[in-house]
């Protein structure tokens, strides 16, 4: 089976890559482009775990085609962090002790931060339903919602 | 070590919140868990798994899988050594290898709809994919026995036609073969006797399902074994060098030939105390001669891997009048799945151990069922024990017009109580946990129509064991602390705090480390929420281990007798005080002047285990129409001994209730007639998600364990303990009827309240 030749953006940086028709975009990101950042819990959509923003939209790269992405602008968690830090929401992450194991925290700081780019002040019932695609089975989520909306009075306090 | 004088009553480090070690890598992706390794000329592995839940394995034909292009090993139970059946000591249990090895790859029968009956290694997964489909089983299908019932009837069709009822001193009296595996008794007083006393007996049969883990992150594992040389394994696992006695015997080699590199984890719970892929990674990776990796997918996670044991439990306690506990006796039903080994044992220890009771007679029975065999799930039995328990002490208070928290402070253990196992508690901090529950301001709140308000109390015993850490002082004064205990929920924050504690190093300076089983000694598993207590000793004797060759070092460059050098806040200090302070950062950096790199090692078996006590109040509202329950508040009350990182001690209690809530409401393995799992995914195999939960309020009660130097006490179990009863008697208490079988998933309860 010829694979397709696919030319995307991934965090900023145009880069190509040939995968299946089949392949799905987490495969592609993990197996043939090396961010193992996006993780794969359940590979049906259900777990968040390989949460990927996509053109300015939040999606389970388990659901999307590696050959959709052509053309697209694909963020991962590996460019949440820049060169002069870590993001916002990774550092409230870090002092509330927002994750344990830490599986499900890359694709919960990839919809979080897509929430608050769309949504810079959202109320607790806001972020819960947010992030409800996004299983965590260790913190009980409360710290985890305490850290996002730190995040977004920590960027309104900035911003204002 | 265990002198109370050497505890310091101020803690500069200790009890701050400070960040964890690995938290950068784990917010940026960089962490690196069970599939984010590769190796080159890797080939993936995928197996065969059963489809019927019970059956004869009449052949296997590989030829076709074997022959197809890309494919580079097929195996079957036949490549698989013959495991005699012996109990080996694996932590906190025994367990039988020959069964270990069989669940790992079925031999002669498949005993659960999912169980290995062959696996493939392939250049691609989807060759091994392909393969896979090309491997003709022929199976000579049998009864399937799906419950309790059906596995103990008269003619009931067995599993295992060499086993028979065992007891902790050997088989039952005229053993015949049998499905149930282990009958325990655990007798105290003459129960017949304690009921005569009772002005109310309460009596009920209660039932929880089959549950899983869900542990977010599927097992995976990637194994080189290499022809002479090493077989190394990179596993998502909780405990290394537990999975390297379980794979050295499954496959009859010795430890020494196995090395077991952890990687990060995903989420354990118990279940990845477990091994299942490994030992087939290694067939195949023999087979091939190159690197195989393996990675489960949720289904067959759910299909194969570890669930949790439904049960039934028939309970009746009697009390005076004025609510002193005088009897109590319970049929402690736990299914086992294929193979032996449910935790009935610790569900009968547990179910009343915390309550003074003189008469007591509690019969546990491990019974095997066609399902995947059960794994450890976080204070294994004890969720199920506390259900029946908690709900009759409830109707008890019901009954008596007594405040529940009045009724179990009546009858709770304190410090010098016997518990009902045996052996005297030391301090505990159970009714310090209650009357926080009690004086807390929603205690008294009036509720609303259709709400309803619960509270349950939970224990489990918590384990020492044995662990081995290393502290390493770098030439510029930063830290290195490696232990072998995979950290599952942070615990490197707490080795961190506990090595920047002894030495006086900030826990920014200290980087902490999983080994593996080559580059630390022996530890347990992470699991029996041992980490932090037994490991956490390990890390502080061997910071006075350093500490101690610190003050040696100076001594010798001030030519002072050892004696005269004391070690405060990070530096030696000459007592004679003819010397400024050294720090320790000038100490390393002179370290090669003064004798060479300094560091502290200690390796121990930490004794005296100090309980965790645990007590749940939650309020619910229940949708009448639809038998939806939502948790309105929820407070857990722990006794954490000492927490050395508040956050994580209240993650743990945090997320040990919502996985609770989850067992009450809703998770449950359903089972067509056939045996086939009919919810094998998170679509429908529903664990709770942000918005089913408010806020977990916790409350940390710290009566330090007299046993270890910061008085610490495992806190990871115990809070999953009290869930489920907390929310059945809130629910019961809306609805005016006994929840009695969990979970209380909308027609369930709508079902119970029509009744």
């Amino acid at each position: 089976m010829a694979r397709n030749h696919v030319t995307t953006t991934v965090n900023g940086e145009q880069v190509e890559y040939l995968c299946d028709t089949t392949q799905s975009l987490l495969s592609v990101l993990r197996d043939e482009l090396g961010l193992t950042g996006t993780k794969e819990g359940c590979a049906t959509g259900d777990c968040g775990a390989c949460s990927v923003v996509a053109d300015g939209r939040l999606v389970c790269a388990c659901l999307m085609l590696g050959v959709e992405a052509e053309g697209q602008q694909i963020e991962t968690i590996e460019g949440v962090a820049s060169s002069a830090g870590l993001h916002p929401l990774q550092q409230k992450f870090l002092e509330h002790a927002a994750l344990q194991c830490g599986i499900c925290t890359p694709g919960i700081i990839v919809a979080a931060k897509a929430l608050l780019e769309k949504n810079p002040d959202p109320t607790e019932e806001e972020v819960r339903y947010w992030l409800a695609g996004n299983l965590c089975r260790c913190t009980g989520y409360d710290k985890i919602i305490r850290a996002v909306l730190d995040t977004a009075k920590q960027i309104q306090g900035v911003s204002s | 070590m265990n002198n109370p004088a050497e505890k310091p009553e101020i803690y500069q480090y200790v009890g701050t919140r400070s960040i964890r070690p690995d938290g950068v890598d784990k917010v940026t992706g960089r962490a690196r868990f069970g599939a984010d390794y590769f190796l080159p000329n890797m080939v993936h592995g995928r197996v065969l798994r059963s489809d019927h839940a019970h059956a004869r394995i009449v052949s296997i034909n590989t030829e076709k899988a074997t022959a197809l292009a890309g494919v580079v090993a097929v195996v079957t139970g036949a490549d698989f050594p013959d495991i005699p059946r012996t109990m080996i000591h694996l932590g906190e249990q025994q367990a039988d290898i020959r069964d270990i090895a069989e669940n790992v790859m079925a031999r002669d029968k498949v005993l659960y709809h999912g169980h290995a009956v062959a696996a493939v290694a392939a250049t691609s997964l989807e060759i091994a994919e392909q393969a896979l489909a090309l491997i003709e089983v022929v199976y000579e299908p049998l009864p399937v026995v799906m419950d309790l019932d059906t596995a103990q009837a008269d003619d009931a069709t067995l599993l295992h036609s060499d086993q028979v009822t065992m007891t902790m001193t050997g088989p039952v009296e005229n053993a015949q073969p049998s499905n149930v595996a282990m009958y325990m008794p655990l007798p105290k007083g003459d129960v017949t006797q304690g009921f005569e006393q009772a002005d109310v007996v309460i009596e009920n049969s209660f039932q929880t399902a089959t549950v899983h883990q869900g542990y977010v992150e599927p097992h995976a594992t990637l194994v080189d074994a290499q022809v002479g040389g090493k077989t190394r394994i990179w596993t998502s696992t909780q405990g290394p060098f537990l999975f390297r006695t379980q794979i050295a015997g499954a496959l009859a080699m010795s430890v020494s030939e196995l090395q077991v590199i952890p990687t990060e984890i995903g989420g354990g719970f118990g279940g990845k105390l477990s091994i299942y892929l490994e030992p087939v990674a290694v067939i195949l990776s023999r087979a091939c001669s190159r690197p195989v990796k393996m990675v489960m997918s949720r289904e067959e996670v759910l299909r194969a891997s570890g669930p949790a044991s439904a049960s039934r439990i028939w309970v009746k306690v009697g009390a005076k009048s004025d609510g002193t506990l005088v009897a109590a006796q319970a049929k402690l039903e736990f299914e086992a799945g294929g193979f032996k080994g449910s935790p009935m044992v610790p569900a009968v220890m547990t179910m009343f151990a915390s309550y003074n009771i003189e008469h007591v007679l509690l019969e546990g029975y491990d019974v095997v069922v066609n399902k995947p065999k059960a794994s450890a799930y976080r204070a294994p039995g004890a969720p199920q024990a506390a259900f029946a328990a908690e709900s009759v002490i409830d109707e008890l208070a019901l009954k008596l017009g007594m405040d529940p928290i009045d009724l179990r402070l009546k009858n709770a253990v304190d410090g010098g109580d016997l518990a009902v196992y045996g052996p005297p508690f030391e301090a505990i901090g159970l009714k310090q946990a209650l009357q926080a529950v009690k004086a807390h301001p929603w205690y008294g709140q009036p509720l609303a129509e259709n709400q309803g308000r619960g509270v349950a109390l939970g224990f489990w015993f918590n384990v020492g064991m044995q662990s081995s850490a290393t502290v390493r002082l770098n030439e510029d004064g930063a830290v290195t602390v490696v232990t072998g205990s995979p950290d599952i929920g942070g615990s490197r924050a707490s080795m961190a705090l506990f090595a920047a504690e002894e030495l006086g190093v900030p826990p920014d300076r200290i980087e902490a480390l999983v080994g593996d089983t080559e580059s630390i000694g022996y530890c347990d598993t992470t699991g029996g929420s041992r980490t932090t207590y037994a490991t956490g000793m390990a890390v502080v004797e061997a910071a006075r281990d350093a500490v101690q060759e610190l003050r040696r070092r100076a001594a010798l460059t001030w030519e002072l007798p050892l004696e005269q050098v004391a070690w405060q806040q990070g530096r030696a200090v000459d007592l004679t005080a003819a010397n400024d302070p050294l720090p320790l950062a000038e100490l390393t950096a002179n370290a090669g002047q003064t004798g060479g790199p300094i560091a502290g090692s200690a390796e121990l078996n930490a004794q005296g285990v100090g309980p965790g006590f645990g007590v749940h109040l939650c309020d619910v509202e229940v949708d009448q129409e639809t038998g939806a329950t939502k948790i309105l508040r929820y407070l857990a009350v722990q006794d954490v001994g000492k927490a050395i990182h508040p956050s994580y001690v209240e993650g743990q209690l945090q997320g040990g209730a919502v996985q609770g809530i989850g067992l009450a409401l809703n998770e449950e393995y359903l089972y067509t007639d056939e045996g086939v799992l009919d919810n094998p995914g998170f679509l429908d195999y529903r664990i709770p998600v942000a918005s089913d939960v408010p806020m977990i309020e916790t409350h940390l009660v710290e009566v330090p364990h007299p046993a270890h130097p910061y008085g610490v006490r495992g806190v990871g179990e115990t809070p999953i303990v009290p869930p489920m009863a907390t929310i059945a008697n809130a629910i019961s208490h809306v609805i005016g009827k006994r929840v009695t079988r969990l979970p209380a998933s909308p027609p369930r309860l709508l079902a119970l309240i029509d009744q």
